[in-house]
């Protein structure tokens, strides 16, 4: 397939997750403006940070203490970002700087999207699946903060059960293996005993160590 | 002032995080016991994030009808319902169970 071909591809099978993202940048921009942070900083944190994860974070300790526990929390949460640009490394191309460069468009949805199965990504796939994700995070932020949506209301609408039901039917998606199966149990596990003690960020990295069960698995399992 | 220092410090930390690999790899390849480690990382991290998002710190997120929406939307996909269909029949599972 060509770049272009490859590039729509990757922009269509991430048309149902980012119509999660839109919800969830609605809820993002509705709770920014009643937290009180105007106009112009959440739509500029939606376009330069573009991390729900972070930025609800940031959202919801800034106003309780210390600015410097509120932006490391939120720079934890991303951490798994490190391992995820590591995974991607080999599928890039170029030098350091291009892949540092392409390493951008790196984001939960389209990370996914990219996975040719076998620890092997499609960058023009990457890039396809990434433009929606932001465009409708954006929109999300920008719709939120004009309407302000009643969260309460959102939440009886079942608009809460958007984000986790399309990483669950992606998940489901993924799972090509016996192998995959049990390091996705492995990782939610971890994550849920770990949020316990624990914050999300350190939970959500320590999960990244379900994928050491392809240490232990049998070499001729390969996952499709 | 706080807010928008917060908000570039973040973001600067965000690009940095997702171009250390590449920067500090380039093209070398990895072992091919890492290889078979990383193909695992995708359906781990959802895994993840799929229980980050229902549970919420200390389990105190954990809502019913939000724990059945998602579980009719996987339900729904796997008689093969295409998947935008199929998280609204979920959505809309957990709604008419909240407003029973």
């Amino acid at each position: 397939m060509s770049f272009r071909a490859d590039f729509a591809d990757g922009a269509r099978q991430s048309i149902g997750p980012a119509a999660a993202t839109l919800t969830l940048g609605i809820s993002f921009g509705a709770a920014a403006a009643a937290a009180g942070w105007g106009f112009a900083a959440p739509l500029t944190f939606s376009a330069f940070g573009f991390s729900g994860s972070a930025q609800f974070s940031l959202l919801a300790t800034l106003h309780t203490g210390s600015a410097l526990a509120a932006v490391a929390s939120a720079v934890l949460i991303n951490a798994r970002y490190l391992v995820m640009g590591i995974a991607l490394n080999e599928s890039l191309e170029g030098g350091r700087g291009r892949r540092a460069l392409q390493a951008q468009a790196l984001v939960d949805a389209s990370f996914v999207v990219a996975h040719r199965g076998g620890g092997r990504f499609d960058v023009a796939r990457l890039f396809g699946a990434t433009v929606p994700q932001w465009s409708c995070w954006l929109l999300g932020t920008l719709i939120g903060l004009l309407l302000q949506p009643d969260p309460e209301l959102m939440q009886s609408l079942g608009i809460d059960v958007v984000f986790p039901a399309f990483f669950l039917l992606l998940v489901l998606e993924e799972i090509s293996s016996r192998r995959a199966a049990v390091a996705a149990l492995c990782g939610g596990g971890i994550s849920g005993a770990l949020l316990l003690v624990t914050e999300p960020g350190y939970a959500l990295l320590a999960a990244t160590a379900g994928a050491l069960v392809g240490l232990l698995s049998d070499a001729e399992e390969e996952p499709a | 002032m706080r807010l928008w220092l917060s908000i570039l410090v973040i973001s600067a930390a965000n690009s940095v995080l997702k171009a250390t690999g590449p920067l500090v790899l380039g093209d070398r390849r990895l072992p091919f016991v890492a290889r078979r480690v990383v193909a695992l990382m995708a359906p781990v991290l959802l895994a993840g994030l799929i229980v980050v998002e229902l549970v919420g710190p200390d389990w105190h997120g954990l809502d019913g009808p939000q724990v059945l929406g998602v579980a009719v939307a996987g339900l729904a996909w796997t008689v093969r319902t295409p998947m935008l269909v199929a998280v609204l029949i979920g959505a809309a599972a957990a709604a008419a169970v909240r407003l029973l």
